[in-house]
């Protein structure tokens, strides 16, 4: 299943010009507030009707102004979360969920069988809800109850406009995990709508950056993240790559052990069998660089890698590592990259502060 | 049964048949205006077309405009000589002028400004977003009415009905105009009420009529206001 988008709308003084194509998966539409990220979902949705456009679900045309077709969003076969839940206030939360199950089409078209209301009350822990009214929830409940409505509606794509952004880190730290779950066990695809880079590189397989209406770039995340190019327009502090770990062993010292193409690295405990891979994410100002490989350093976390390619801008130098077919993102002083006489090719050893890889960061994969 | 329990008994025949009269007028000009109201109310609540502000002004005009005035623009229109009375006349055999369902199109007419007033603020309550989630849902535009906005307005429709009710119980001057003021037939409770208030001596007649009237107004009002709240409530979800 792929959804490819390509749709210009004016709006009084904003023109929106998207182009991108969402693998399956999970894919991150992030920008600023302001950037038309929520303009894009609602068009997939059917909310908004560009001016031009053409938006295919595999082979569904869900738009095509050239060919007059638009299909209402009843038609469109998508569950929304939106950015405020928008429960039903007069339903209960069993007869909210069960709301979409009700237009739901009865062939089920997953390989699963289409989702099961037992299975979805499981995955988000709906069971004590069931009977309360939304004004009974807490904004993490709620948000809950949204997904678990939107995925019994049995869509064909899943859009997510910020479904977070109400909740403290705490709650959000709770929920994340059910995103992984969704994006790794269901066979849905995902758009999700998000200016929190720290969500996005720990969700997305693929990310769309938009930029004041504009396409920026649209690629895998694991490219986009290490891309140095790129990182200003994320965000220079919260801009950081994200690499695949596979745990190695638990340690007797309470430390675990993953294994990564730079080399080992040893985290906090992570309660995870051995074999299990993980996404960390490192963020540049997390990372000093050596040309020799450092001794006597409390550091436990020293990945060697080669320079890929070196940015200097007035601020600084991005320097982009190699670790086999991964990259790793450094941000360093212009002065340091001068005194060390970095240049691509070169071999450099990368320490990574301990607190650069925290839990919240770690994603399953 | 007791004779005090059956209410034609509370008051002379005169009387009685007034008050059944407008009863019966109310009941038929409330539900027969009713779809329309909701229908108008949506209208105005949630759509925008050309000639909005004309059907807005259409719909509130006999609220401000003279009720001797309505009633005669009913006569020219629905008389039986009238640009539409001849042809329902003609095609139904339906005669409104001087007939008590001549009555219920005048009561329908004044106190529709007054229903679609209460509805159309029902729906300005709900959250057009609500709507939206249904549509994404799945549920076409009608099940999204059915589904999700009537319930929620449900209490606001049931007030609008029954200020329109009460209005009707009360409507004179159109009523008068359009269907005259005969006894069993178009004789309502306040054109009651001004043929006692006629006759030297008439008011002790009329003072359990107009008991009715202030009764059945303060109650109509007490009603929709709490079914106003209703609303609020329901759309919170408390």
């Amino acid at each position: 299943m792929s959804l490819s988008v390509a749709l210009s709308h004016q709006f009084p003084g904003f023109t929106l010009e998207v182009n991108f194509t969402a693998t399956p998966g999970l894919t991150a539409l992030f920008g600023k507030s302001g950037s038309g990220k929520t303009s894009v979902i609602n068009a997939v949705a059917g909310l908004l009707h560009p001016d031009q456009g053409r938006i295919t679900a595999d082979n569904t045309t869900l738009l095509d102004t050239r060919a007059a077709i638009n299909l209402p969003p009843h038609r469109r076969r998508l569950g929304y979360v939106f950015q405020d839940a928008r429960l039903f206030p007069h339903l209960t939360v069993s007869q909210n969920l069960a709301y979409g199950r009700w237009f739901a089409p009865k062939t089920p078209n997953l390989k699963n069988g289409g989702p099961n209301f037992d299975d979805i009350i499981d995955l988000l822990g709906l069971n004590a809800l069931l009977n309360r009214r939304p004004t009974a929830l807490s904004g993490g409940e709620k948000s809950r109850v949204a997904i678990g409505r939107a995925l019994l509606s049995n869509p064909a794509l899943l859009l997510m406009d910020e479904p977070f952004a109400a909740l403290d880190e705490a709650r959000k730290a709770e929920l994340l995990p059910y995103i992984e779950t969704l994006r790794d066990q269901t066979q849905i695809p995902i758009l999700y709508v998000s200016h929190a880079l720290a969500e996005v590189a720990r969700l997305a397989t693929t990310i769309v950056v938009l930029d004041q209406g504009r396409t920026l770039r649209a690629g895998p995340a694991a490219d986009l993240l290490a891309d140095p190019d790129l990182a200003p327009s994320l965000g220079i502090r919260a801009a950081g790559a994200v690499l695949t770990a596979t745990v190695t062993a638990q340690n007797s010292d309470g430390l675990t052990q993953l294994h990564t193409h730079g080399g080992p690295i040893w985290l906090p405990k992570i309660a995870v069998a051995p074999g299990t891979k993980l996404r960390i994410r490192i963020a540049v100002q997390d990372v000093i660089l050596a040309r020799q490989r450092p001794e006597g350093l409390s550091a436990l976390n020293i990945l060697q890698a080669t320079i890929t390619e070196i940015r200097l801008s007035e601020d600084g130098a991005l320097i982009q590592l190699g670790l086999g077919p991964e990259h790793l993102l450094a941000r360093i002083t212009r002065r340091s990259a001068e005194a060390l006489a970095l240049c691509p090719g070169q071999t450099v050893f990368a320490i990574v502060k301990s607190v650069a890889a925290a839990q919240t960061d770690v994603g399953t994969r | 049964m007791p004779d005090w329990f059956t209410p034609a008994n509370w008051f002379t025949p005169d009387e009685w048949r007034a008050v059944a009269l407008s009863l019966r007028v109310s009941v038929w000009a409330t539900a027969l205006s009713l779809p329309l109201g909701i229908y108008t109310a949506h209208l105005l609540a949630r759509r925008d077309f050309w000639g909005k502000h004309i059907v807005n002004g259409l719909v509130h005009l006999p609220l401000i405009l003279p009720p001797v005035v309505t009633g005669y623009l009913l006569l020219l229109a629905f008389g039986r000589k009238g640009f539409i009375g001849q042809y329902l006349d003609q095609w139904f055999g339906l005669v409104l002028a001087f007939k008590w369902t001549g009555a219920v199109l005048a009561a329908a007419v004044m106190a529709f400004p007054l229903m679609v007033r209460a509805i159309r603020m029902a729906f300005e309550a709900v959250d057009p977003k609500l709507e939206q989630a249904a549509g994404t849902l799945g549920a076409s535009p009608l099940w999204v009415f059915l589904s999700v906005t009537l319930p929620l307005i449900l209490p606001g429709i049931i007030a609008g009905a029954v200020l329109a009710f009460a209005k009707a119980m009360g409507e004179f001057g159109a009523t008068i105009t359009f269907v005259s003021n005969i006894p069993g037939q178009t004789q309502t409770l306040p054109s009651a009420i001004y043929t006692f208030l006629q006759v030297p001596g008439g008011d002790s007649q009329a003072f359990r009529l107009v008991l009715i009237s202030i009764a059945v107004a303060m109650l109509a009002l007490i009603l929709s206001e709490f079914l106003s709240r209703a609303v609020a409530r329901r759309i919170k979800g408390t």
